[in-house]
Protein backbone atom coordinates (compact mmCIF):
# COMPACT_ATOMS: atom_id res chain seq x y z
CA UNK A 1 0.00 0.00 0.00
CA UNK A 2 2.90 2.31 0.44
CA UNK A 3 4.80 0.71 -2.49
CA UNK A 4 4.48 3.94 -4.39
CA UNK A 5 6.60 5.81 -1.73
CA UNK A 6 9.45 2.60 -1.65
CA UNK A 7 10.18 2.90 -5.20
CA UNK A 8 10.47 6.29 -5.05
CA UNK A 9 12.89 5.70 -2.56
CA UNK A 10 14.81 3.20 -4.34
CA UNK A 11 15.06 5.34 -7.50
CA UNK A 12 16.27 7.85 -5.11
CA UNK A 13 18.95 5.44 -3.53
CA UNK A 14 20.07 4.13 -7.31
CA UNK A 15 20.72 7.71 -8.92
CA UNK A 16 22.84 8.76 -5.62
CA UNK A 17 24.88 5.80 -6.02
CA UNK A 18 25.90 6.17 -9.70
CA UNK A 19 29.62 6.66 -9.44
CA UNK A 20 30.75 10.44 -10.39
CA UNK A 21 33.28 9.16 -12.95
CA UNK A 22 30.25 8.27 -15.16
CA UNK A 23 28.79 11.55 -16.64
CA UNK A 24 25.87 10.11 -18.45
CA UNK A 25 24.96 7.01 -16.35
CA UNK A 26 22.02 4.96 -16.85
CA UNK A 27 21.13 2.34 -14.28
CA UNK A 28 20.20 -0.97 -16.44
CA UNK A 29 18.88 -2.89 -13.39
CA UNK A 30 18.44 -2.53 -9.47
CA UNK A 31 18.95 -5.71 -7.63
CA UNK A 32 16.66 -5.90 -4.33
CA UNK A 33 16.17 -8.30 -1.42
CA UNK A 34 12.54 -8.34 0.10
CA UNK A 35 11.67 -10.58 3.25
CA UNK A 36 8.89 -12.28 2.88
CA UNK A 37 7.55 -10.61 6.62
CA UNK A 38 8.17 -7.27 4.70
CA UNK A 39 5.54 -5.49 4.28
CA UNK A 40 5.71 -4.73 0.98
CA UNK A 41 3.76 -7.03 -2.05
CA UNK A 42 6.49 -7.59 -5.04
CA UNK A 43 3.69 -7.31 -7.85
CA UNK A 44 2.94 -4.02 -6.22
CA UNK A 45 6.24 -2.86 -6.06
CA UNK A 46 6.81 -3.40 -9.87
CA UNK A 47 4.12 -1.99 -10.87
CA UNK A 48 5.05 1.20 -8.85
CA UNK A 49 8.70 1.10 -9.73
CA UNK A 50 7.48 1.15 -13.77
CA UNK A 51 5.80 4.80 -12.96
CA UNK A 52 8.86 5.90 -10.47
CA UNK A 53 11.82 5.67 -13.01
CA UNK A 54 9.38 7.71 -15.27
CA UNK A 55 12.37 10.80 -16.17
CA UNK A 56 14.99 9.45 -14.08
CA UNK A 57 17.93 7.72 -15.56
CA UNK A 58 16.40 4.50 -14.62
CA UNK A 59 13.42 4.97 -17.14
CA UNK A 60 14.84 1.45 -18.91
CA UNK A 61 15.61 -0.36 -15.80
CA UNK A 62 14.10 -3.84 -14.65
CA UNK A 63 13.66 -4.26 -11.11
CA UNK A 64 14.95 -7.66 -9.48
CA UNK A 65 13.64 -9.11 -6.37
CA UNK A 66 14.50 -11.86 -4.50
CA UNK A 67 12.34 -12.58 -2.08
CA UNK A 68 13.94 -13.94 1.23
CA UNK A 69 11.95 -16.30 3.31
CA UNK A 70 11.63 -16.26 6.68
CA UNK A 71 14.20 -17.53 9.63
CA UNK A 72 13.45 -17.98 13.13
CA UNK A 73 15.62 -18.71 16.05
CA UNK A 74 14.80 -19.95 19.77
CA UNK A 75 16.09 -17.80 22.12
CA UNK A 76 16.16 -21.07 24.47
CA UNK A 77 17.56 -23.96 22.93
CA UNK A 78 19.23 -22.06 19.74
CA UNK A 79 16.77 -24.76 17.10
CA UNK A 80 16.90 -22.49 13.69
CA UNK A 81 14.09 -23.28 11.40
CA UNK A 82 12.04 -21.55 8.13
CA UNK A 83 8.61 -20.00 9.19
CA UNK A 84 6.54 -21.20 6.71
CA UNK A 85 3.21 -20.33 8.28
CA UNK A 86 2.76 -17.45 10.63
CA UNK A 87 3.50 -19.39 13.93
CA UNK A 88 6.40 -18.52 16.27
CA UNK A 89 6.73 -20.75 18.74
CA UNK A 90 10.32 -23.34 18.59
CA UNK A 91 9.18 -26.71 17.75
CA UNK A 92 11.41 -28.07 19.72
CA UNK A 93 11.43 -26.81 23.27
CA UNK A 94 7.68 -24.74 22.93
CA UNK A 95 9.46 -21.84 24.10
CA UNK A 96 8.04 -18.52 22.85
CA UNK A 97 11.18 -16.74 23.13
CA UNK A 98 11.77 -16.57 19.43
CA UNK A 99 13.49 -14.33 17.16
CA UNK A 100 13.81 -13.50 13.60
CA UNK A 101 16.72 -13.60 11.66
CA UNK A 102 15.32 -13.26 8.29
CA UNK A 103 12.62 -12.05 6.55
CA UNK A 104 12.46 -8.86 7.74
CA UNK A 105 15.01 -7.37 4.53
CA UNK A 106 14.01 -4.26 2.16
CA UNK A 107 17.25 -3.67 0.63
CA UNK A 108 18.83 -2.67 -2.53
CA UNK A 109 21.89 -4.94 -3.13
CA UNK A 110 23.34 -3.42 -6.49
CA UNK A 111 22.90 -1.88 -9.56
CA UNK A 112 23.88 -2.42 -12.67
CA UNK A 113 24.88 1.04 -14.61
CA UNK A 114 25.50 1.79 -18.60
CA UNK A 115 27.83 4.69 -19.14
CA UNK A 116 25.48 6.32 -22.07
CA UNK A 117 28.57 7.98 -23.93
CA UNK A 118 30.44 4.88 -24.05
CA UNK A 119 28.01 3.49 -25.68
CA UNK A 120 27.13 6.02 -27.75
CA UNK A 121 30.98 6.44 -29.13
CA UNK A 122 30.80 2.34 -29.73
CA UNK B 1 -2.74 22.35 13.24
CA UNK B 2 -3.17 20.30 9.87
CA UNK B 3 0.94 19.76 8.90
CA UNK B 4 0.98 19.12 5.43
CA UNK B 5 4.05 18.03 4.02
CA UNK B 6 3.79 14.48 2.34
CA UNK B 7 3.44 15.48 -1.36
CA UNK B 8 6.66 17.76 -1.72
CA UNK B 9 8.73 15.04 0.16
CA UNK B 10 6.88 12.58 -2.39
CA UNK B 11 7.96 13.68 -5.98
CA UNK B 12 10.96 16.32 -5.70
CA UNK B 13 13.25 14.34 -7.48
CA UNK B 14 11.41 14.13 -10.52
CA UNK B 15 11.79 17.35 -12.08
CA UNK B 16 15.44 17.18 -11.60
CA UNK B 17 15.98 14.40 -13.83
CA UNK B 18 13.99 15.64 -16.66
CA UNK B 19 17.23 16.15 -18.86
CA UNK B 20 17.48 12.25 -19.06
CA UNK B 21 14.17 11.30 -20.73
CA UNK B 22 15.78 12.18 -24.66
CA UNK B 23 17.56 8.61 -24.13
CA UNK B 24 14.09 6.77 -25.01
CA UNK B 25 15.22 7.07 -28.50
CA UNK B 26 17.64 4.29 -30.44
CA UNK B 27 16.42 1.10 -28.37
CA UNK B 28 18.69 -1.36 -30.17
CA UNK B 29 21.55 0.63 -29.58
CA UNK B 30 20.70 0.94 -25.96
CA UNK B 31 20.57 -2.95 -25.47
CA UNK B 32 23.47 -3.77 -26.99
CA UNK B 33 25.10 -1.55 -24.90
CA UNK B 34 23.76 -3.14 -21.82
CA UNK B 35 25.73 -6.46 -21.99
CA UNK B 36 28.84 -4.60 -23.19
CA UNK B 37 29.39 -1.90 -20.34
CA UNK B 38 27.16 -2.86 -17.32
CA UNK B 39 28.72 -2.13 -15.07
CA UNK B 40 27.61 -3.85 -11.12
CA UNK B 41 27.83 -0.81 -8.37
CA UNK B 42 27.35 -2.78 -4.71
CA UNK B 43 25.09 -0.95 -2.84
CA UNK B 44 23.57 -3.30 0.74
CA UNK B 45 21.98 -0.31 1.92
CA UNK B 46 18.28 -0.59 3.27
CA UNK B 47 15.88 0.95 1.50
CA UNK B 48 13.85 3.25 4.57
CA UNK B 49 17.17 3.96 5.81
CA UNK B 50 16.29 7.30 6.15
CA UNK B 51 13.22 6.92 7.95
CA UNK B 52 15.34 4.69 10.26
CA UNK B 53 17.94 7.62 10.94
CA UNK B 54 15.30 10.00 11.56
CA UNK B 55 13.67 7.70 14.14
CA UNK B 56 16.59 7.15 15.68
CA UNK B 57 16.82 10.91 15.91
CA UNK B 58 14.03 11.58 17.38
CA UNK B 59 14.23 8.48 19.74
CA UNK B 60 17.32 10.21 21.11
CA UNK B 61 15.20 13.32 21.25
CA UNK B 62 12.49 12.24 23.46
CA UNK B 63 15.29 10.52 26.13
CA UNK B 64 16.93 13.74 26.12
CA UNK B 65 13.23 15.42 26.76
CA UNK B 66 12.30 12.26 29.21
CA UNK B 67 8.89 11.81 26.89
CA UNK B 68 7.66 8.04 26.80
CA UNK B 69 6.13 7.41 23.26
CA UNK B 70 3.28 5.15 22.06
CA UNK B 71 2.30 4.21 18.12
CA UNK B 72 -1.20 3.09 18.66
CA UNK B 73 -2.11 0.75 15.30
CA UNK B 74 -5.10 -0.78 14.24
CA UNK B 75 -7.46 -1.53 11.22
CA UNK B 76 -9.84 1.53 10.73
CA UNK B 77 -12.54 1.87 13.13
CA UNK B 78 -11.15 -0.75 15.58
CA UNK B 79 -11.61 2.06 18.26
CA UNK B 80 -8.64 3.74 18.24
CA UNK B 81 -9.79 6.67 19.84
CA UNK B 82 -12.09 5.85 21.52
CA UNK B 83 -9.49 4.37 23.69
CA UNK B 84 -7.10 7.01 23.84
CA UNK B 85 -10.18 9.68 24.45
CA UNK B 86 -11.14 6.79 27.70
CA UNK B 87 -7.26 6.38 28.55
CA UNK B 88 -6.65 10.14 29.07
CA UNK B 89 -9.49 10.60 31.29
CA UNK B 90 -8.33 8.33 33.25
CA UNK B 91 -4.59 9.31 33.12
CA UNK B 92 -4.58 13.08 32.47
CA UNK B 93 -4.38 13.95 36.56
CA UNK B 94 -1.16 12.06 36.94
CA UNK B 95 0.26 11.95 33.36
CA UNK B 96 0.90 14.95 31.23
CA UNK B 97 -0.30 13.42 27.81
CA UNK B 98 -0.02 14.90 24.11
CA UNK B 99 -1.22 13.41 21.09
CA UNK B 100 -0.46 13.24 17.72
CA UNK B 101 -3.06 11.82 15.39
CA UNK B 102 -2.82 10.68 11.39
CA UNK B 103 -5.95 11.00 9.38
CA UNK B 104 -6.29 11.19 5.76
CA UNK B 105 -8.70 13.89 5.10
CA UNK B 106 -10.88 14.39 8.36
CA UNK B 107 -9.98 16.33 11.78
CA UNK B 108 -12.95 14.42 13.36
CA UNK B 109 -10.42 12.69 15.38
CA UNK B 110 -8.28 15.14 16.30
CA UNK B 111 -11.39 17.23 17.89
CA UNK B 112 -12.69 14.19 19.69
CA UNK B 113 -9.03 13.60 21.63
CA UNK B 114 -9.02 17.65 22.36
CA UNK B 115 -11.75 17.64 24.61
CA UNK B 116 -9.31 15.60 27.10
CA UNK B 117 -7.50 18.47 27.56
CA UNK B 118 -4.20 17.10 26.43
CA UNK B 119 -2.47 19.07 23.57
CA UNK B 120 -3.10 17.26 19.92
CA UNK B 121 -1.75 17.67 16.59
CA UNK B 122 -3.50 16.46 13.50
CA UNK B 123 -1.18 15.07 10.45
CA UNK B 124 -3.21 15.03 7.25
CA UNK B 125 -1.26 12.36 4.93
CA UNK B 126 -2.06 12.60 1.29
CA UNK B 127 -4.21 10.19 -0.16
CA UNK B 128 -3.14 10.22 -3.59
CA UNK B 129 0.41 9.32 -2.83
CA UNK B 130 -1.02 5.90 -1.19
CA UNK B 131 0.24 6.99 2.09
CA UNK B 132 -0.82 4.85 4.72
CA UNK B 133 1.07 5.48 7.87
CA UNK B 134 2.60 7.95 9.74
CA UNK B 135 6.86 8.22 9.28
CA UNK B 136 9.73 9.08 11.55
CA UNK B 137 9.82 12.77 9.29
CA UNK B 138 6.25 13.55 10.23
CA UNK B 139 6.76 13.24 13.86
CA UNK B 140 9.32 14.80 13.96
CA UNK B 141 7.99 18.38 12.23
CA UNK B 142 4.77 17.46 14.25
CA UNK B 143 6.41 17.49 17.86
CA UNK B 144 7.64 20.78 16.62
CA UNK B 145 4.23 22.47 18.04
CA UNK B 146 4.62 20.92 21.34
CA UNK B 147 6.51 21.61 24.28
CA UNK B 148 8.41 18.25 25.29
CA UNK B 149 9.46 19.97 28.26
CA UNK B 150 5.76 20.08 29.67
CA UNK B 151 5.07 16.72 28.47
CA UNK B 152 5.60 13.23 29.91
CA UNK B 153 3.35 11.02 27.04
CA UNK B 154 2.69 11.53 23.80
CA UNK B 155 0.19 8.91 22.14
CA UNK B 156 0.57 8.45 18.22
CA UNK B 157 -2.87 7.37 16.93
CA UNK B 158 -1.46 6.04 13.04
CA UNK B 159 -3.32 5.24 10.62
CA UNK B 160 -6.13 2.60 10.27
CA UNK B 161 -3.88 0.00 8.60
CA UNK B 162 -2.70 -2.78 9.79
CA UNK B 163 0.35 -3.53 6.83
CA UNK B 164 2.37 -0.61 6.64
CA UNK B 165 3.00 1.11 9.67
CA UNK B 166 4.60 -1.86 11.53
CA UNK B 167 7.22 -1.32 8.77
CA UNK B 168 7.94 2.08 9.91
CA UNK B 169 9.53 3.32 12.75
CA UNK B 170 9.14 6.89 14.01
CA UNK B 171 11.20 6.76 17.43
CA UNK B 172 8.31 5.05 19.81
CA UNK B 173 9.16 3.01 23.21
CA UNK B 174 5.93 1.20 22.84
CA UNK B 175 3.62 -0.25 20.42
CA UNK B 176 0.41 -1.17 20.65
CA UNK B 177 -1.99 -3.01 18.24
CA UNK B 178 -5.91 -2.52 18.38
CA UNK B 179 -8.27 -5.72 17.60
CA UNK B 180 -11.73 -5.32 17.67
CA UNK B 181 -14.12 -8.69 17.99
CA UNK B 182 -16.01 -7.23 14.74
CA UNK B 183 -13.14 -8.10 13.05
CA UNK B 184 -11.99 -11.89 11.73
CA UNK B 185 -10.42 -13.91 14.42
CA UNK B 186 -7.90 -14.66 12.28
CA UNK B 187 -6.30 -10.91 11.64
CA UNK B 188 -2.97 -11.77 13.50
CA UNK B 189 -1.98 -14.55 10.89
CA UNK B 190 -3.13 -12.26 7.86
CA UNK B 191 -0.77 -9.24 9.26
CA UNK B 192 2.12 -11.00 11.11
CA UNK B 193 4.56 -8.45 11.07
CA UNK B 194 2.09 -6.08 12.86
CA UNK B 195 1.56 -8.56 16.00
CA UNK B 196 5.42 -9.01 15.93
CA UNK B 197 6.41 -5.76 16.09
CA UNK B 198 3.75 -4.23 18.64
CA UNK B 199 4.54 -5.09 22.55
CA UNK B 200 0.68 -5.29 23.81
CA UNK B 201 -2.59 -5.74 22.15
CA UNK B 202 -6.04 -4.60 22.79
CA UNK B 203 -8.86 -6.78 22.33
CA UNK B 204 -11.64 -4.01 22.26
CA UNK B 205 -15.21 -3.78 21.73
CA UNK B 206 -15.67 -6.76 24.28
CA UNK B 207 -19.79 -5.29 25.40
CA UNK B 208 -20.41 -6.74 22.03
CA UNK B 209 -19.69 -10.37 22.44
CA UNK B 210 -23.25 -10.97 23.26
CA UNK B 211 -24.50 -10.25 20.02
CA UNK B 212 -21.71 -11.99 17.99
CA UNK B 213 -20.59 -15.40 17.16
CA UNK B 214 -17.21 -13.99 18.01
CA UNK B 215 -14.22 -17.31 19.00
CA UNK B 216 -12.67 -14.89 21.88
CA UNK B 217 -10.28 -17.85 22.52
CA UNK B 218 -9.69 -18.36 18.88
CA UNK B 219 -8.62 -14.65 18.50
CA UNK B 220 -6.63 -14.98 21.26
CA UNK B 221 -4.83 -18.05 20.42
CA UNK B 222 -3.69 -16.57 17.06
CA UNK B 223 -2.16 -13.34 18.38
CA UNK B 224 -0.45 -15.93 20.56
CA UNK B 225 0.55 -18.13 17.74
CA UNK B 226 2.76 -15.08 16.18
CA UNK B 227 3.51 -13.35 19.55
CA UNK B 228 3.52 -16.00 22.10
CA UNK B 229 4.75 -13.65 24.95
CA UNK B 230 2.02 -11.00 23.65
CA UNK B 231 -0.05 -9.61 26.35
CA UNK B 232 -3.41 -8.57 25.77
CA UNK B 233 -5.45 -6.55 27.29
CA UNK B 234 -9.52 -7.65 26.65
CA UNK B 235 -11.31 -4.11 27.13
CA UNK B 236 -14.55 -2.14 25.85
CA UNK B 237 -14.11 1.76 24.86
CA UNK B 238 -17.73 2.17 25.71
CA UNK B 239 -18.20 0.63 29.13
CA UNK B 240 -14.33 0.84 30.05
CA UNK B 241 -14.42 -2.68 30.95
CA UNK B 242 -10.78 -4.08 31.19
CA UNK B 243 -9.36 -0.77 31.11
CA UNK B 244 -7.72 -0.88 35.10
CA UNK B 245 -5.47 -3.66 34.04
CA UNK B 246 -4.77 -1.77 30.49
CA UNK B 247 -3.77 1.40 32.32
CA UNK B 248 -1.97 -0.26 34.99
CA UNK B 249 0.06 -2.06 32.71
CA UNK B 250 0.38 1.10 30.68
CA UNK B 251 1.45 3.58 33.80
CA UNK B 252 3.93 0.16 34.43
CA UNK B 253 5.55 1.09 30.67
CA UNK B 254 6.10 5.05 31.30
CA UNK B 255 7.26 4.67 35.01
CA UNK B 256 9.50 1.54 34.57
N1 LIG C 1 -19.72 -0.87 21.10
C1 LIG C 1 -18.50 -0.36 21.04
N2 LIG C 1 -18.19 0.53 20.06
C2 LIG C 1 -16.95 1.04 20.02
C3 LIG C 1 -15.97 0.69 20.97
N3 LIG C 1 -14.82 1.35 20.65
C4 LIG C 1 -15.10 2.11 19.57
N4 LIG C 1 -16.39 1.92 19.18
C5 LIG C 1 -17.06 2.55 18.05
O1 LIG C 1 -16.40 2.12 16.85
C6 LIG C 1 -16.37 3.18 15.89
C7 LIG C 1 -14.95 3.47 15.49
O2 LIG C 1 -14.23 3.92 16.62
P1 LIG C 1 -12.98 4.90 16.51
O3 LIG C 1 -12.50 5.18 17.89
O4 LIG C 1 -13.31 6.06 15.65
O5 LIG C 1 -11.98 3.95 15.74
P2 LIG C 1 -10.54 4.31 15.14
O6 LIG C 1 -9.73 3.07 15.23
O7 LIG C 1 -10.01 5.52 15.79
O8 LIG C 1 -10.91 4.60 13.61
P3 LIG C 1 -9.98 5.30 12.50
O9 LIG C 1 -9.18 6.36 13.18
O10 LIG C 1 -10.94 5.83 11.51
O11 LIG C 1 -9.14 4.19 11.94
C8 LIG C 1 -17.05 4.37 16.56
O12 LIG C 1 -18.38 4.39 16.18
C9 LIG C 1 -16.92 4.05 18.05
O13 LIG C 1 -17.94 4.62 18.82
C10 LIG C 1 -16.33 -0.25 21.99
O14 LIG C 1 -15.53 -0.64 22.85
N5 LIG C 1 -17.59 -0.73 21.95
MG1 LIG D 1 -9.30 7.27 14.95
ZN1 LIG E 1 13.54 -23.96 21.53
Amino acid sequence: MHEMGIAMQIVEIAIASIPGDLENARIDRVNLKVGKLAAVVPESLHFCFQIAVQDTPLHHADLHIEEIPVVARCADCHVQWTVREPVFKCGQCSSGSVEIISGRELDIISIEVVDEDTTDAD
Amino acid sequence: MPIDMYKTQRYYHHKDFRKHSHFHAGKGVATEGKKRGAREIKIVRKVLDVNDAIAQQNRDMFAEKDVFVVNVMSSPGSGKTAILEKTLSHIMQDVRSAVIVGDICTSNDADRLAVSGAPVVQVNTDAFGGDCHLAAHVIKTAVDNFNLDEIDLLIIENLGNLVCPAEFDMGENLRVVVLSVTEGEDKPLKYPLMFRVCHAALLNKIDLLPHLDYDRNAAVQNIHKVNPQMPIFEISAKTEEGFDSWIEWLMQKIHG
